[in-house]
C-alpha cells in the first residue's frame, strides 16, 4: 500500500511538471503582443514598456518559463493587472461555490444512478430496464447547456418554483443557498447519473453471475443484502472509477453551469478573465483547476485501493 | 430405506435458455436420500450434477425451466414462496461449491461472511456470531481462527477457503449438504483432508449429505449410495457397495476404467473414455451413451433404455447390462 | 421414455424461444435517416428557397412560426430556419473536421505504438497523458482564448483535444491485433513492417475506429455548441446552433421557440450520431456483450 502511493506520487511530479509546461506555452499562442492586448485602450508605450518588464517578456521563451515556474513554486501564481488580486485568492474567493455545485452534482448522479443501476441489473432486459437504458442513453445527448435552459424555463420561468439567477452564499442562508443552487446542481446532476447507472448497472449483472453471489444466495440471505452488500460493494470499485473519469467532464459542466445560472465560481472566474482578457488570471486559473485536476485523480485511484482489498493488502 | 426420505426428486427436468435454442441439461431424474444418508453423485463434466444440484437448491441460472418434483422434508420446493425458501436455505439446505477461489465474496471479510448466515436465520446478535464464526473455523481446522476471521479471502490458500466455504455451510446445522465437486479445484494432497473433514462433520452433526464429483474414486467408501450420470440422467445408481462389486451399466464401467491413478498428473480425468458427450440441445432418440458404448447394439440407437431396478434395488439404464457377477479389480 | 418426456416437459421446452441475435433496428435507420438530412440540407443550403439569414426585419421580431418563416423569427427578426439550417453547417463542418483529423493523427500514432511499442509508445502516451490531465472544456476554452476566435481555430482546439482518446483506443485495437495468427504468419513470410501495418493491422482496426468516429462527431457538436454558446466558438453573427440558444436565452419567457428550435435541432443530431456509432460499436465489437 505505501508502496503504491509512492510510485503514484513519483508519477504526480512530472505530470505535474508537465501540465506546467503545457500551460505555459498556450499562453504564449497569443498572437501580438501581451501587453498590448493586456492593456487594451491604456497601451502607452510607457505603459507597455513597464509591463514588459514586470512580466518579464522580453527575455527569451524559456527563462520566462522558468521565472513563471519558480514563482509558482512558490505559491506565486501570478497577479491581476486589473483588479491587483492575486490568481491564488482570486480562485480561493471563488472555490467553496464550484466545490458545493460539484458535491451536489456527484450526489444527485449517485442517488439517481445507483438505485436504478441496481434495479436495472436485477432484471437485465426487462422493459424497466430498457426504458431506464433509453433515458439514460438520451441524456448522453443532451448538452449541459440546453438541460440548462430546459430546467430554467420549466422550474423558474414557468412554475416560479425556484430562482434561476440569484445566488445566494451558504453564510446568508442555507435554505436560500440551497435554493439558488438546486437548478445548476440539478442540471450537472442530470447529466451525471447516466454514466454512473450504465457502468455501475453492467458491472452489477456480471458481479450477480458470480460464484460468491450464488453462494450468498444459498446462505439464505435476504435481497437486500446480496444486492447492497454482496454484489454492489465490489461494484463500488468501478463506482468510484467511474467518478474520478467523470471529473473532468464535471468541471466543464460547472463552467457552463456557473456562467448560465451566475454563480460566482471558478468557473465563471475563468470565463471573466477570457472575457476580460485578464491573461494571468487565466493562466493561473487553468494551471490550478488541472492541478486539482491531477490531484483528484490521485485520489480517486487511492480511495480505489483502500476499497479493494486486494490491494490494500499489497497484491497486484 | 425404508425411513421417511429428507429429500425425494420425481421425474426432474432442467431446460437452460441458449443461443441454439433450449438446452436440457437435466431430464427425468429421480432420487431419493434419507435423513443422515449420504448420497454420491457422480458423471463427466457436463453430465448435469451441478444443474441438478442448483436446481435442489433453486438457484438456477435466470431463464432455466424447470419440472417435475422436489420434496425436502415433504415440502414441495418448487412450489415454496420466496421467503420459506429462503428460511430453508443456509438454514436445513447449505451447498459448498466447486471453486473456493470465486465463491467466497473478496471485499467481505472471512468472519463476517460466516456470521451473515447465523445473524439471518439463527437470531444471533452481530458480537456472538462473530465468536461462533471463530469458533466454527476451529472446528473445520484452521490455525489462528480469530486472526483469520479478520482476513480476506484472497489471504487464503484453496484449501483454506473451502474449509471457509463448509464452516459457512455448517453454520446454521443444516440437515442436508450439497458439495458440489468440493475438492476439484484443490491440489491432490488437499483433497483428501477436505473429502475427510466433510465425513467426518457429516456424521458428527447426522447431517445428509450429497457429494457430487466426476470422479468414481472420491465417492468409494466414503458415502452410502452412488447415482450416476450421463447426459442429465440417472444411468445407475445403487448403494456405493453393491455399485463398486458389480458395475451394470457400460457407461459407468468406463467411469471407472478412468479413475485417475496416483501416479497420473492431475486433470488427466476421463481420458479413457473415448468420444465426447451429446449435444445437450439436440437430444436424439435412442440411448444417449450409444455413440461411444462399446457394446452399443441396433436397439441402442433407436430407443432409450428405462431406469429399471433388479431385485436388490440395483437400478440401471441399459438394453445390455453387464453381466451380474462380482469383479475382482475393485 | 414416456415417463421422461412428459408433455409437461414438452411443452416447456416449446415455450422457450432461442435468444435473438441483435440486427440493426428501426431506430438505427430513423438516425441514418436524420443524419443524412441535415448533412443534405447543410450542403444544400445555398440553393434552397431560404431567406436570408443575415437579414433583420425589425417589425418581425420574435415571431412565431407562420407562413412567412416557417420556425418564427429571432429577437432581430431574422428568419430561424434559415439559421438552423446553415448552423447546421457550421457544426457540421466542426462536428466532423474536427474528429476526422484527430482520427488520422490519433489512428497513425496509436498503431505506431501498439506496433512497434518500446520509446515511441512512452512518447505517445506520456504526451497524451499530459493532455488528459486538463478538464477537456477548459483546456478548449483557453486554447481559443489565446488562439482567437475563428471557425479553423475552434477546429484545430477540438481535433487536438480528441487526439488522446482516438489514440488510446487506436493503441489497445492495434495490441489486440498483434499477436493474432495472420500478423505473425504475415512476419513470418518476411512482410515488411509498414506492409503488415498497412494490409493487416489497419484493415483490423477500421471498423471500430469508425464506430468511435461517429461517437466523436456527437461529443464534438456538443462542445463546439458549448463554445459557441458561450461566445468563444462560431463567431456571431454568423449563425451556430450554440450561438442561437445563447441568443433565444434572453427571449426564453415571452418567446421561447429561439432557444428551443435550434435545442431541438442539436440535440436530435447528436442523439442521431450517438445512435449510429453504438449500434455499429455493437454490431462490430466481437465480444458482443449483454447491452
Ligand atoms: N448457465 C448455463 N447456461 C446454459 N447452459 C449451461 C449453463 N450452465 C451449464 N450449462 C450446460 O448444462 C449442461 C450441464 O452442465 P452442468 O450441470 O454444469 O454439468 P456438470 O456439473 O455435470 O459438469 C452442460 O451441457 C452445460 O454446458
Ligand atoms: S443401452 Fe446400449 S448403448 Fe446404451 S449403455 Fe446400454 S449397451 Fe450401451
Ligand atoms: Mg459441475
Amino acid at each position: 500500500m505505501l508502496g503504491l502511493i509512492g510510485r503514484r506520487l513519483a508519477y504526480l511530479v512530472p505530470v505535474i511538471l508537465a501540465v506546467t509546461a503545457l500551460t505555459f506555452l498556450i499562453a504564449n499562442l497569443l498572437p501580438g503582443d501581451l501587453a498590448i492586448v493586456m492593456l487594451g485602450d491604456q497601451a502607452t508605450p510607457e505603459n507597455v514598456a513597464a509591463l514588459h518588464k514586470q512580466l518579464g517578456l522580453d527575455l527569451p521563451l524559456w527563462q520566462q518559463y522558468l521565472h513563471w515556474l519558480w514563482g509558482v513554486l512558490h505559491g506565486d501564481f501570478g497577479t491581476s493587472h486589473r483588479t491587483g488580486q492575486t490568481v491564488l485568492n482570486a480562485i480561493a474567493g471563488r472555490l467553496p461555490v464550484t466545490l458545493e455545485l460539484l458535491i451536489m452534482a456527484e450526489l444527485g448522479g449517485i442517488l439517481i444512478g445507483v438505485p436504478l443501476a441496481i434495479l436495472c441489473a436485477v432484471r437485465p432486459g426487462s422493459a424497466f430496464d430498457r426504458t431506464v437504458a433509453g433515458i439514460a442513453f438520451g441524456s448522453l445527448s443532451v448538452p449541459p447547456f440546453m438541460l440548462a435552459i430546459l430546467l430554467i424555463f420549466v422550474f423558474a420561468l414557468r412554475l416560479h418554483l425556484l430562482p434561476a439567477t440569484a445566488y445566494v452564499p451558504l453564510s446568508d442562508s442555507l435554505l436560500g443557498n440551497l435554493r439558488s443552487m438546486a437548478l445548476p446542481g440539478a442540471t450537472l446532476a442530470l447529466l451525471e447519473w447516466p454514466t454512473i447507472m450504465r457502468v455501475l448497472r453492467s458491472d452489477m449483472i456480471s458481479t450477480l453471475q458470480e460464484d460468491y453471489i450464488a453462494m450468498a444466495r444459498a446462505k439464505g440471505l435476504s435481497p437486500r443484502r446480496i444486492l447492497l452488500v454482496h454484489a454492489l460493494k465490489p461494484s463500488s470499485l468501478t463506482l468510484v472509477t467511474v467518478i474520478g473519469l467523470n471529473i473532468g467532464r464535471l468541471i466543464g459542466g460547472a463552467v457552463i453551469t456557473e456562467s448560465i445560472f451566475a454563480l460566482p465560481g471558478v468557473g465563471r472566474l475563468l470565463l471573466e478573465s477570457i472575457y476580460l482578457r485578464d491573461f494571468i488570471i487565466l493562466q493561473g486559473g487553468v494551471l490550478l483547476v488541472a492541478i486539482g485536476f491531477v490531484l483528484v485523480n490521485f485520489l480517486v485511484d487511492m480511495l480505489y485501493a483502500v476499497l479493494d482489498p486486494r490491494i490494500r493488502h499489497g497484491r497486484a | 430405506m425404508s425411513e421417511t426420505p429428507l429429500l425425494e426428486i420425481e421425474d426432474l427436468a432442467v431446460a437452460l435458455p441458449t443461443e441454439r435454442g433450449p438446452l436440457r441439461a437435466v431430464s427425468g431424474v429421480s432420487l431419493s436420500l434419507a435423513p443422515s444418508r449420504s448420497l454420491g453423485i457422480v458423471g463427466e463434466s457436463g453430465s448435469g450434477k451441478t444443474m441438478l444440484a442448483r436446481a435442489i437448491l433453486r438457484l438456477l441460472p435466470p431463464g432455466a425451466r424447470l419440472a417435475g418434483a422436489i420434496r425436502f422434508d415433504g415440502r414441495d420446493l418448487l412450489r415454496l414462496s420466496r421467503r420459506d425458501l429462503r428460511r430453508l436455505r443456509g438454514r436445513e439446505l447449505a451447498a459448498v461449491f466447486q471453486d473456493p477461489m470465486t465463491s467466497l465474496n473478496p471485499v467481505l471479510s472471512i468472519g463476517s461472511q460466516i456470521a451473515e448466515a447465523l445473524t439471518e436465520h439463527m437470531g444471533l446478535a452481530a458480537r456472538a456470531a462473530m465468536a461462533r464464526a471463530v469458533a466454527l473455523l476451529a472446528e473445520v481446522g484452521i490455525p489462528e481462527p480469530e486472526r483469520r476471521a479478520h482476513q480476506f479471502p484472497h489471504q487464503l490458500s484453496g484449501g483454506m477457503r473451502q474449509r471457509v466455504a463448509i464452516a459457512i455451510a455448517l453454520s446454521c446445522e443444516p440437515r442436508l449438504l450439497i458439495a458440489d465437486e468440493p475438492t476439484t479445484a484443490l491440489d491432490v494432497t488437499v483433497q483428501a483432508q477436505i473429502l475427510d473433514l466433510l465425513a467426518r462433520e457429516r456424521q458428527k452433526r447426522h447431517m445428509a449429505m450429497i457429494l457430487i464429483t466426476h470422479d468414481l474414486g472420491v465417492v468409494a467408501g466414503r458415502t452410502d449410495d452412488v447415482a450416476v450420470m450421463y447426459a442429465g440422467r440417472i444411468v445407475e445408481r445403487a448403494s456405493t457397495r453393491a455399485l463398486f462389486r458389480q458395475m451394470r451399466s457400460p457407461y459407468a464401467e468406463a467411469l471407472m476404467a478412468a479413475i485417475p491413478r496416483l501416479d497420473a498428473p492431475p486433470h488427466t480425468r476421463l481420458s479413457a473414455i473415448a468420444g465426447s458427450p451429446p449435444d445437450p440441445t439436440r437430444p436424439t432418440p435412442g440411448c444417449p451413451f450409444s455413440p461411444r458404448c462399446r457394446y452399443a447394439r441396433e436397439r441402442c440407437r433407436s430407443e432409450a433404455p428405462p431406469l429399471s431396478a433388479d431385485s436388490r434395488d440395483h437400478h440401471y439404464a441399459c438394453w445390455f447390462p453387464l453381466p451380474d457377477r462380482s469383479r475382482a479389480e475393485v | 421414455m414416456a415417463a421422461l418426456d412428459s408433455a409437461g416437459k414438452l411443452a416447456l421446452e416449446l415455450e422457450m424461444p432461442a435468444r435473438r441475435r441483435r440486427r440493426l433496428g428501426i431506430v438505427f435507420w430513423l438516425a441514418s435517416s436524420w443524419i443524412a438530412l441535415v448533412v443534405a440540407l447543410a450542403i444544400f443550403a445555398d440553393l434552397l428557397p431560404l431567406a436570408d439569414p443575415f437579414a433583420q426585419a425589425l417589425l418581425a421580431r420574435r415571431a412565431p412560426p407562420s407562413a412567412a418563416h416557417l420556425l418564427g423569427t429571432d429577437a432581430l427578426g431574422r428568419d430561424i430556419l434559415a439559421r438552423v439550417i446553415f448552423g447546421a453547417r457550421a457544426s457540421l463542418e466542426i462536428g466532423l473536421l474536427a474528429p476526422l483529423a484527430a482520427t488520422l493523427v490519433g489512428t497513425l500514432l496509436g498503431m505506431l505504438s501498439g506496433y512497434f511499442r518500446g520509446r515511441f509508445e512512452t512518447f505517445a502516451i506520456g504526451t497524451t497523458d499530459v493532455l488528459l490531465a486538463f478538464p477537456p472544456l477548459v483546456l478548449a476554452l483557453a486554447i481559443v482564448a489565446y488562439l482567437g476566435q475563428s471557425v479553423t481555430n475552434v477546429i484545430l482546439v477540438l481535433a487536438i483535444l480528441t487526439v488522446p482518446a482516438v489514440t488510446r483506443v487506436a493503441r489497445a485495437a492495434t495490441l489486440a491485433i498483434r499477436e493474432r495468427e495472420f500478423v505473425t504468419a504475415a512476419r513470418a513470410l518476411g512482410a515488411g513492417h509498414l506492409r503488415i501495418l498497412r494490409r493487416e493491422i489497419l484493415p483490423n482496426i477500421m471498423l471500430p475506429l469508425g464506430a468511435y468516429f461517429l461517437v466523436l462527431v456527437a461529443v464534438t457538436v456538443v462542445v463546439e455548441g458549448i463554445l459557441s454558446f458561450l461566445g468563444l466558438g462560431v463567431p456571431p453573427p454568423q449563425p451556430s446552433w450554440g450561438g442561437m440558444i445563447a441568443e433565444g436565452r434572453d427571449s426564453l419567457d415571452i418567446a421561447p421557440h429561439i432557444a428551443f428550435i435550434p435545442a431541438v435541432a442539436m440535440f436530435l443530431t447528436v442523439l442521431a450520431f450517438n445512435l449510429v456509432g453504438d449500434s455499429l460499436r455493437a454490431i462490430t465489437d466481437p465480444r458482443r456483450g449483454a447491452s
